[in-house]
C-alpha cells in the first residue's frame, strides 16, 4: 500500500450482518411509527347520537302577528310579522351561548354581544349574525323548524 | 445444629431486616450523610451536597418546591374523590353533593383539592417569574425551561378538565365556551368560505368533546384526562425537571457570590478542610465536559451536605403549603351551582380566575384572543432561552440595577397601556360599533388584545435598541405581558358583571 493510498478515506465496507441490523431497526422503527400514526384516529368519534334536527311547532293559527314564542329546550325564537313567520336561532355565534330575547333585541351574557331585532350584530365579538332558519309545513297542516338548515336572513315564510 | 441457627435467624430478624432495607449506618459522617440520599430512589434526585446559595430564602422562596407540594395534596385528595365520584351525566352531580354534604370528611377533603388548585397555579406562575427573573434558564438550562413550560401547560389543562367534572352550570357553560375556542378557527375558515371542506376547528371540537355536543362522552374524555393521561405526564415530565436540575448542578447561582449574602446559611466547617489541606496531591484532566465548568480557576466549592437541612427546608414547605389549603378548605368552600342546564346560560358565565385574563381577550374575538394570542405568549415564552444567548452572571434578581429600572419602567408602561386600551373600550367600543359592516377578518387582525401585543413587542424593540442587550429586552416583554395579564385578570373579575357589561362595583350588578 503506497503512502498516497493509505491516507484516502475509504468508504466503510458494510457487512451483511450490518446491513440487516439496520434493517431491521428500521422495519421496527417504521411499522411502530406507522401504528402510532394509525391509533391517532381512535379518538375521532365515529358515532354521534342521533339527535332530531327538526321540532313541531304548532298551527300556522296559533302565531297571528305579532306573537313572539321562544322555545327553551331548542334555543329558538319564533316570530310572526306581517311577512310571514320567522325562526331565530338564539345560539350566539361568538362561542354557543344561549342570548336572551329581549324586545327587539338579543344580549348574549357571555361576551356582551348585542344583536339588533334581526339578529345582526350591533356590539361585541360575535363574528356573524344570528342564524335563522327554515320553517316548513307538513301535510297535517303543522308547522316544523329545522335546526340544521340555515336561510338567509330577513327570510320569512307565509302559511295558511 | 440448623435448628439453633434457625432459632438465632428469628431473634436476629428485626435488625437483619433493617439491615437489608436501609443499607447505610446512622447519618452522622459526611459519607454516611451522602449514602442517605444516595441510596434512596426519591431522595436521590437531590445531590449529596448543595450550595449553600440555594438555601437562601431571598432567592428562590421555595416556590418551586410549593407547586410540587400542591401537585402532592391534589394526587392524595383526588385519588380519595375518586372514590365517591361517578362520571355520568345522570350521577355527576349528585355525586358531587353526596362528597360535600354526607361523606364524612367529603366537604374538606374537595375543599382541599379546590384550594391547592389555586395554590398549585398561583407557586406555578410565581416559579415561572423566579426563573425568569433570576436568568436561570440560561447557559445549560435551556431545555429545561421548554419542560418548564409544558409542566405549565399541563397545569392549566389538569385544572380546566377538572373543571367540568361537577356538571353543575358553572362547569357546563365555562366548558361550552372553551370547545367553541377550540372551534374558532372556523372564523378563519369561513372568511375563506372552506369551512365546508376542511373545517378544521369543528374536527378539533369534536374530537375534544368526542360528539357535537357537550353530553356523555365529553365528561368521559374530561375524565380520562384529568384522572389518566394528565396526571401521568405531569408526573413524568416533572421528574425529568427536577433530574435536570441536579444535572445541570443545582439550582442556577452566581459566579461570585458575597459572604454577606449567604449570612445566616449553615456552613460545613469540615469543606475547607477537605479541599483545602491536600497540597501534595496533583490533578490532572479526567475528562472533557460539556460547558462551562464552575470549577475552573475557582476556590473550593461552598458546599453543605443535603441531608438534614435541605430536606428539612422542603418538607416545612410542605408542611406551610398543607397549613394554607387547610385554613382555606375549612373556611371557605368550593362552588357548586345548580345543575347543568344547557337552556340557560349562567350571566355573567365566569371562567375560574385564571382563565379571566383570557376571558376578557376572547370577547374582543374568539380565534385571537382564544387562539392567537395564547399560542403567541406560549410560543414567545418558549423560545427565550434561545433568543437571547447572552452571557451573564445568573442567579441574581433582575441581575443588576439597569435590570431593575427597565423592570419598573416596564411595569409602568404595561399598566398605562392596558388601563388605557381596556378605558378606551369600555367607552368607545371597538370598530364593529363604528363601521357595523365591517369585515371579520379586520376585527380578528386589530382588536384590544392584538393591539396591546404590538404595544409590548414596539415596547421591547425600544428595550433592545436602547440598551443593546436581548436580556433586557427580554425582561421588559416578560414583564409587559405579566402585569398586563394580571391587570386583565383583576380586570374581568371585579369589573365585569352580567352580560360582560362594565360595572365599577359588584354591588351595582342589576338584579334579575
Amino acid at each position: 500500500m503506497s503512502e498516497e493510498e493509505h491516507c484516502k478515506i475509504k468508504p466503510e465496507e458494510v457487512t451483511r450482518r450490518d446491513f440487516l441490523k439496520t434493517a431491521t431497526m428500521w422495519t421496527a422503527a417504521s411499522s411502530l411509527g406507522l401504528a402510532l400514526l394509525g391509533s391517532l384516529k381512535f379518538p375521532k368519534p365515529a358515532l354521534f347520537p342521533d339527535i332530531p334536527k327538526t321540532f313541531k311547532i304548532g298551527k300556522a293559527s296559533d302565531f297571528p302577528v305579532g306573537t313572539e314564542k321562544v322555545f327553551k329546550e331548542k334555543s329558538v325564537v319564533v316570530q310572526s310579522h306581517r311577512d310571514g313567520l320567522c325562526a331565530i336561532s338564539l345560539i350566539c355565534t361568538h362561542l354557543g351561548c344561549i342570548v336572551k330575547a329581549e324586545r327587539k333585541k338579543f344580549d348574549c351574557p357571555c361576551h356582551g354581544t348585542k344583536f339588533d331585532d334581526e339578529g345582526r350584530v350591533v356590539y361585541g365579538p360575535a363574528p356573524k349574525p344570528l342564524e335563522w332558519l327554515k320553517i316548513s309545513q307538513l301535510p297535517d297542516g303543522k308547522l316544523e323548524v329545522n335546526i340544521a338548515k340555515s336561510v338567509p336572513l330577513g327570510t320569512k315564510f307565509l302559511f295558511s | 445444629m440448623s435448628l439453633t441457627e434457625f432459632f438465632k435467624n428469628i431473634l436476629r430478624l428485626p435488625k437483619t431486616l433493617k439491615e437489608s432495607i436501609i443499607r447505610h449506618g446512622k447519618p452522622t459522617s459526611d459519607r454516611t450523610k451522602s449514602e442517605v440520599v444516595m441510596s434512596n430512589i426519591f431522595l436521590h434526585i437531590h445531590s449529596t451536597r448543595i450550595q449553600r446559595y440555594t438555601l437562601k430564602k431571598t432567592f428562590t422562596m421555595g416556590l418551586g418546591v410549593m407547586a410540587a407540594a400542591s401537585f402532592f395534596i391534589l394526587i392524595v385528595t383526588g385519588i380519595l374523590l375518586m372514590i365517591y365520584y361517578k362520571p355520568s351525566v345522570d350521577l355527576a352531580y349528585d355525586s358531587i353533593k353526596d362528597i360535600q354534604f354526607i361523606v364524612p370528611g367529603g366537604r374538606f377533603v374537595r375543599n382541599m383539592h379546590r384550594w391547592a388548585t389555586n395554590v398549585m397555579i398561583v407557586t406555578v406562575f410565581l416559579h415561572m417569574a423566579r426563573v425568569f427573573y433570576t436568568a436561570a434558564y440560561k447557559r445549560t438550562r435551556s431545555f429545561n425551561w421548554l419542560i418548564g413550560m409544558a409542566l405549565f401547560c399541563i397545569t392549566l389543562a389538569l385544572s380546566f378538565t377538572g373543571y367540568l367534572l361537577p356538571w353543575d352550570q358553572l362547569a357546563y357553560w365555562a366548558v361550552t365556551i372553551c370547545a367553541n375556542i377550540a372551534g374558532s378557527a372556523r372564523e378563519l375558515t369561513d372568511l375563506l368560505g372552506i369551512t365546508r371542506y376542511f373545517d378544521v376547528g369543528g374536527l378539533i371540537k369534536t374530537i375534544i368533546l368526542g360528539s357535537e355536543e357537550i353530553g356523555q362522552d365529553a365528561l368521559i374524555r374530561f375524565y380520562w384526562l384529568h384522572c389518566a393521561v394528565l396526571p401521568l405526564l405531569m408526573i413524568v415530565i416533572l421528574s425529568v425537571h427536577v433530574w435536570r436540575v441536579r444535572k445541570d448542578g443545582g439550582l442556577a447561582r452566581p459566579d461570585e457570590i458575597k459572604p454577606e449574602e449567604l449570612a445566616g446559611i449553615e456552613v460545613d466547617e469540615k469543606a475547607e478542610e477537605v479541599f483545602n489541606n491536600a497540597p501534595q496531591k496533583t490533578y490532572g484532566l479526567m475528562c472533557l465536559v460539556k460547558g462551562k465548568t464552575p470549577l475552573v480557576n475557582k476556590g473550593p466549592e461552598d458546599t453543605i451536605p443535603s441531608w438534614p437541612i435541605l430536606f428539612i427546608a422542603e418538607f416545612s414547605i410542605f408542611m406551610f403549603i398543607l397549613a394554607i389549603c387547610c385554613v382555606l378548605a375549612y373556611f371557605i368552600d368550593a362552588p357548586l351551582r345548580e345543575l347543568a342546564n344547557a337552556a340557560v346560560p349562567e350571566n355573567p358565565a365566569k371562567a375560574p380566575w385564571y382563565f379571566l385574563g383570557l376571558q376578557e381577550l376572547v370577547s374582543y374575538s374568539a380565534l385571537m384572543g382564544g387562539v392567537g394570542i395564547p399560542t403567541i405568549a406560549l410560543l414567545g415564552l418558549a423560545l427565550i432561552p434561545y433568543l437571547d444567548r447572552e452571557e451573564q452572571s445568573v442567579g441574581r434578581w433582575f441581575d443588576n440595577p439597569t435590570g431593575i429600572k427597565v423592570t419598573i419602567n416596564s411595569v409602568l408602561y404595561s399598566s398605562i397601556v392596558t388601563i388605557g386600551v381596556l378605558a378606551f373600550t369600555v367607552k368607545f367600543g371597538w370598530l364593529r360599533n363604528w363601521f357595523p359592516d365591517i369585515s371579520q377578518l379586520a376585527i380578528i387582525l386589530i382588536n384590544p388584545g392584538t393591539v396591546l401585543v404590538a404595544f409590548f413587542v414596539l415596547w421591547s424593540m425600544i428595550c433592545m435598541v436602547k440598551y443593546d442587550s436581548t436580556r433586557l429586552s427580554a425582561i421588559a416583554l416578560f414583564t409587559c405581558f405579566l402585569i398586563s395579564f394580571a391587570i386583565l385578570t383583576y380586570f374581568a373579575t371585579y369589573h365585569r358583571g352580567p352580560n360582560w357589561d362594565f360595572f365599577w362595583l359588584k354591588s351595582q350588578w342589576p338584579i334579575h
